[in-house]
């Protein structure tokens, strides 16, 4: 299987549909890093360099968005949902405008530029906000899919990408998934626990279920590739065929993906939930492989924490 | 401008202002001293400048409207409702649970709201996405947009400025309504604008200075700023103006930013403008 990171799918398929004249996009400095770039080298009168300054960036599109238009804005997920937090609540939501924020460099796979731009706290805050979508894709292949339904779907999006290759979970990016927003994608099934995962954490997932049927324990991989609206269905049937919930995020535990399954599991279908991320700390520097060692985030750790769960069952 | 026109220009104006107070009053809560002090140039906007349609207020081609300074939401929906956007009697039931007339602008609830604000700072930006839209799509539509005084403290505001100028937004003209005085006193006591013609200027906008009460000095700027079109540079109208503009114990107060008058005072308010409306109506 080949690598690509998710930013580089985004760019990809932004130039890919770019042919529909109602896309605009926006970019803070970062459209090398962004990968807008690539839209821009097809449609350079579309595309917008704001400078470093994203709340004005945000609320631009949003003024561009009332009149008609399909506005991609991007820049790190650090500065979209917390720099430009207020203008994405304000500007974007309240009024549902067409506005698609797609965030890179999520997360702590960011890597060496540390703590100051490992943004772990995103999903929290955007799914706190009425009127938006939250996706968060897993490999290339559905992240094209995601900008897709973004395209598709009127109204406000914050669409998580990473900065790191990753490898595909489904196929190469152009692949066709089955891919339908807002419900989960079960990657295998299992009957003695089940992994809802999201992002970067899908592939874990998904080794960490290999691993643990070589044990003997049988996991159900889902891919909770939309935080909101939530796929309750998916987690119900979860809690009523497998008894037991690990959550697997590239985030802080607080508010994201662990968070969102619990509700849905201690308002509909009691049980236990684990959640497995980042556990309420700032990153540091490092390259990827050595933060995820670093704070336990590991293939390894994932089995781990599946097991000491089931103990617990 | 005749005299006639100008006459039923205050006419307008006056009745706004009327409509203010009432729906202020009802509300018991709002900022009337704002909304008193940019009147005059929504008047003159929405009844001899923008090219909009009541029947039609999504047009694509219509001219949009902005009020950034979102919290003088009274005086764009008097202006809205005596324009026939709706029913202008909506205003008695401003800020109430079922009214379509939000606390702060919102274009969900009310037709000819281009785009909602409040949270100051981001009604210019917006502004210019929809002037860079027009330049995109080839549209010969203009953007106006009024901000507040204090609002220039927000540092959103020079992101905005800086990029209107980038993009050789000239089909965008910006007003402020420097009344001098924002919720805790005096703008020049809080967090002084300084030379702010020169510092707008630098960002590389045409800019005008007017007294905002003065309809031929209104009219001047806006055809200024028609004049300045192609010039590639956004327009810039410095707007002096006073607080509570037309209500005597309101006026070039402070205290009545974020305030509803008591039913003496509404009375008084009410007095003088039925006043002055009458005097221009005879």
């Amino acid at each position: 299987m080949s690598k690509m990171a998710t930013r580089e799918a985004y760019g990809r398929a932004l130039a890919e549909y770019g042919s529909d004249e109602r896309i605009v996009v926006f970019d803070a400095d970062l459209s090398g890093s962004t990968n807008t770039a690539r839209f821009k080298a097809v449609y350079p009168e579309r595309h917008f360099n704001m400078g470093i300054a994203e709340g004005n960036m945000v609320a631009t599109a949003a003024g561009m968005a009332s009149t008609g238009k399909i506005a991609f804005v991007s820049s790190f997920a650090m500065f979209a949902s917390e720099r430009a937090c207020e203008q994405i609540r304000n500007s974007v939501c309240y009024s549902k405008l067409n506005v698609k924020i797609c965030a890179t460099h999520a997360g702590l796979t960011v890597g060496e530029d540390g703590a100051s731009h490992q943004c772990l706290e995103d999903l929290a805050i955007m799914r706190s906000i009425p009127n938006i979508k939250v996706v968060c894709p897993a490999d290339a292949a559905t992240t094209k899919m995601a900008i897709k339904a973004a395209i598709e779907t009127d109204g406000p999006f914050y669409i998580r990408l990473g900065r790191l290759a990753v490898e595909s979970v489904y196929g190469e990016y152009g692949d066709e998934v089955p891919y339908e927003l807002g419900k989960a994608l079960q990657i295998r099934d299992g009957k003695d626990l089940t992994i809802i995962a999201t992002g970067y954490m899908v592939k874990e997932a998904v080794e960490a279920a290999a691993a643990l049927e070589a044990e003997g324990i049988s996991a159900r991989v889902l891919d909770m590739h939309t935080i909101k609206p939530i796929d309750s269905e998916a987690i119900i049937a979860a809690v009523r065929d497998t008894g037991l919930i690990v959550t697997a995020e590239e985030h802080n535990i607080i508010g994201g993906l662990g968070s969102a399954v619990a509700e849905v599991v201690c308002e509909e279908a009691p049980c236990k939930v684990v959640r497995y991320g980042m556990r309420d700390h700032f990153g540091r520097s490092g390259t990827p492989d050595a933060l995820l060692e670093h704070y336990h985030l590991t293939t390894a750790d994932l089995v781990a924490k599946c097991k000491e769960a089931l103990a617990s069952k | 401008m005749t005299q006639a026109e100008e006459k039923d220009l205050k006419l307008f104006a006056a009745k706004m202002r009327r409509w203010i107070i009432e729906g202020v009053y009802n509300a018991k809560s709002g900022h009337p001293g704002g909304s008193l002090s940019c009147t005059d140039l929504m008047a003159y906007l929405y009844t001899k400048v923008m090219r909009v349609d009541p029947s039609n207020p999504s047009d694509p081609d219509r001219d949009r409207f902005v009020l950034s300074k979102g919290h003088c939401a009274p005086a764009l929906y008097a202006a809205l409702g005596l324009r026939g956007f709706f029913d202008i009697n909506n205003m008695s039931n401003l800020r109430k649970i079922d009214s379509c007339l939000q606390g702060h602008p919102c274009m969900l609830y009310t037709p000819g709201i281009d785009m909602s604000t409040g949270s100051l700072g981001q009604g210019i930006s917006a502004a210019c996405g929809m002037a860079m839209a027009g330049k995109l799509d080839n549209k010969d539509y203009n953007v106006y947009s009024i901000m507040g005084d204090g609002e220039m403290q927000e540092g959103q505001v020079w992101e905005a400025l800086m990029s209107a100028a980038h993009y050789k937004l000239d089909n965008l003209c910006a007003a402020v309504d420097y009344n001098g005085l924002q919720i805790d006193g005096k703008v020049d006591d809080v967090m002084s604008l300084g030379d702010l013609k020169a510092k707008v200027s630098a960002f590389g906008w045409n800019v005008m200075e007017i007294d905002g009460h003065d309809f031929g000095q209104i009219e001047g700027a806006y055809a200024a700023f028609e004049a300045n079109k192609g010039s590639g540079k956004p327009f810039f109208i410095i707007s002096h103006s006073h607080k509570g503009m037309g209500v005597s114990f309101m006026y070039d107060n402070a205290a009545w930013h974020g305030c509803a008058p008591k039913e003496d005072q509404y009375k008084v308010a009410v007095e003088e403008l039925d006043a002055a409306i009458k005097a221009l109506e005879d």
